[in-house]
């Protein structure tokens, strides 16, 4: 019998070894879901996973990987922070939509205004937008001790009702012939988040995404306030006597991810969302949650994490038209990939120990 | 009967007993795993492979009766997943329990493929007979389908079970203090694997009755957020089985009620009435959980710990 038998430290091989056996496993996984679903699997893992960066198109979907992988690190790498401290935003789609609403309805406002300084002051906006969503299950939590995991999910299906609200009323373009959706910012340079490089994929979002996971890895590294996040996430009490304050720690968690997502919203709907409509959110914000994991709670990490699940999606779309594959199978083949490497992380903490029967007879335990 | 605002009281009473099923379902199942020391996030994953396996299977074989066994079996089947992570590899429960609702949601639409737009059959009512006929209470008490009333049901036997039984009792000692329970000889893990996948069970049975009577047809994402509310109502209910149906009623009048609201063409517009379920929770959870810290004190002890035998 296996039993497992624990680490007096978690294991620096493993920590890094976890998520490329993850990766590798679910594709061996995913190809057997690809299989039973009719498909042939070699060829649907080559057209996700190999396709996009080497095959016919790459030269374009590159450059979307960038595009895809922006808003999914800037999310990320809010969320890890809280993830490490023990604080659960999974919320983070709202703030995104939030963000991405109140930046958007800046630029809007003044619209057809053309000034230099529209577009930063409707990135101020788009993160504030992201931090007030998130302040309130903080809020809640500091002062009323309310589930934040809950709070900030319900807030998701609060701001899809508001996003809805917008795109069919308050944001629509008044000289869109009464269609839902707000007026595109392609067609009004001064508040638009266009391709810096052309072909890179590369907007103002990847920019940040970048320049965050550089500030937060020095963050966690070299600073006091990464340190406290990391001992309230393994040794609360121990937090305590340092002089860490929860409830402190819960606000800047909650506030800095929510800003982040609400950035990564602002950058999606000036640039390749195009404007605000019913459907612009493309559930970045609960893969980010993947993308978090799977870059071990790491900035760098997230940033590689970020650039692979993003190979996923447009893989994925590259699958569903060329070899008819659900789009949903991907949503699952994601999801697999999660649970692979909570699976694995076990081996990070804990030793496998063959129990023998010898040592069970000598009642050895 | 007198009418407000188009509503008839009575009506909406019949349809906020129908409304309430899953929710309750769903929550009781939690709150069982929750009693164990187990915090499930994957509700609404098992939920709406509830939804899509109760509804293949009712589909196929013609059944409703098989389509709701089904359900029970492909939620505790996901529940399943949840437990081996947790229980045997001692994962992240939180993090487990997310990844459970988001494979969930894909793999219920990569196998609805197909399935849009089909009618499932038919579920009858249950016979009452004269009992129907009285005015309004008929209406209102007498005319569901079974599930309606074994959901009630199973709440009662939940209650009793919990309360008044060694089994009962062995779930609430695991989950207040695995360690005291392990020293007891109870094998802390695998009475925590039963109780997920009662859990499982219970959500897909909600999720089967979504799709097969609720609806009744698939679509993809159809839970929309019931099993996050059914995991709001665990708190509401402080952990109390009787509750879970005060508060499985509460919010099923709030969703029946807005409904009505819009299909009665009401001047408060659409977007707001169908935030209001949401916002509501929201509020309740933050009466139950400030009110004197009673609710926290009520939560399972090791809710939430994975349990490590050393020796």
């Amino acid at each position: 019998m296996i039993r497992l038998e624990k680490r007096p430290l978690p294991s620096q091989f493993w920590q890094v070894a976890t998520p490329i056996v993850a990766v590798i496993m679910t594709m061996f996984a995913g190809g057997l879901m690809f299989a039973t679903l009719g498909k042939n699997p070699i060829e649907v893992i080559r057209t996700i996973f190999w396709d996009p960066l080497f095959g016919e198109f790459a030269w374009y979907l590159r450059g979307q990987l960038m595009v895809k992988a922006g808003p999914l690190i800037l999310i990320a790498i809010g969320l890890s922070l809280g993830f490490r401290a023990g604080i659960w935003n999974i919320g983070a789609e709202g703030q995104y939509i939030m963000g991405a609403i109140c930046g958007a309805a800046v630029g809007l406002a003044v619209f057809p205004t053309e000034n230099r300084l529209i577009f930063p002051v409707m990135i101020v906006a788009g993160a504030f937008g992201g931090w007030a969503w998130a302040m309130i299950p903080a809020i809640l939590k500091t002062r009323f001790n309310t589930n934040e995991i809950l709070v900030s999910l319900m807030l998701v299906y609060v701001a899809q009702s508001i996003l809805a609200m917008a795109a069919l009323g308050f944001l629509r373009n008044p000289e869109g012939s009464g269609f839902p959706g707000s007026r595109n910012f392609s067609s009004y340079p001064a508040a638009a988040n266009p391709e810096i490089i052309a072909g890179s994929g590369l907007h103002w979002g990847g920019v940040f995404a970048l320049i965050t996971a550089g500030l937060l890895y020095i963050l966690l590294q070299r600073h006091i306030l990464g340190f406290q996040i990391k001992l309230a996430g393994q040794a609360p009490r121990a937090a305590r006597f340092h002089g860490v304050v929860p409830e402190k720690l819960v606000v800047l968690c909650m506030g800095l991810s929510g800003a982040l997502a609400g950035l990564a919203g602002l950058f999606e709907v000036t640039g390749p969302a195009g404007q605000i409509s019913i459907d612009f959110n493309a559930g970045y914000g609960f893969t980010a949650i993947i993308v978090a994991f799977l870059g071990r709670l790491n900035p760098l990490g997230i940033v590689l994490a970020g650039l692979l699940m993003a190979l996923t999606y447009i893989g994925g779309e590259m699958a569903a038209t060329n070899l008819g594959l659900p789009s949903a199978a991907v949503q699952a083949f994601q999801g697999m990939l999660l649970f692979f490497l909570l699976a694995i992380d076990v081996m990070s903490n804990y030793r496998l120990r063959l129990k023998s029967t010898a040592a069970k007879m000598l009642g050895v335990k | 009967m007198m009418d407000f605002g188009g509503i008839n009281p009575a009506i909406l009473i019949a349809s906020l007993m129908v409304a309430s099923v899953p929710i309750m379902l769903a929550a009781l199942g939690e709150l069982v795993v929750e009693k164990s020391g187990v915090l499930n996030l994957g509700v609404e994953g098992m939920m709406i492979m509830g939804a899509i396996c109760g509804f293949i299977t009712a589909v196929k074989t013609g059944n409703p009766y098989l389509g709701f066994l089904g359900g029970a079996a492909g939620g505790a089947a996901l529940s399943l997943i949840f437990a081996f992570l947790t229980q045997s590899l001692l994962a992240n429960q939180v993090a487990t329990g997310l990844a459970l609702t988001m494979f969930g949601l894909g793999l219920s639409s990569l196998m609805g493929q197909g399935y849009n737009g089909i009618k499932p059959p038919l579920t009858g009512v249950v016979p009452f007979g004269p009992l129907r006929d009285i005015p309004g209470i008929g209406r209102m008490l007498f005319s569901h389908d079974w599930m309606v009333y074994f959901s009630i049901g199973v709440v009662a036997a939940t209650w009793y079970v919990l309360k008044y039984t060694r089994t009962g009792l062995i779930i609430r000692a695991v989950g207040e203090s695995h360690d005291a329970a392990h020293a007891l000889g109870y094998k802390v893990n695998r009475i925590r694997l039963m109780c997920i996948l009662f859990g499982g069970a219970m959500a897909g049975l909600g999720g089967a009755y979504i799709s097969l009577i609720r609806v009744p047809q698939w679509t993809d994402g159809i839970t929309a957020g019931a099993g996050w509310i059914a995991l709001a109502i665990v708190v509401f209910a402080s952990w109390k089985p009787l509750r879970v149906l005060i508060g499985a009623y509460l919010f099923g009048g709030i969703t029946v009620l807005q409904l009505n609201l819009q299909a009665a063409g009401s001047a408060i517009p659409v977007e707001y009435l169908s935030m209001s379920p949401y916002l509501i929770t929201i509020l309740v959870l933050v009466i139950m959980s400030s009110g004197k810290g009673r609710t926290a004190l009520n939560a399972p002890a090791a809710l939430g710990q994975n349990f490590h035998a050393s020796r």
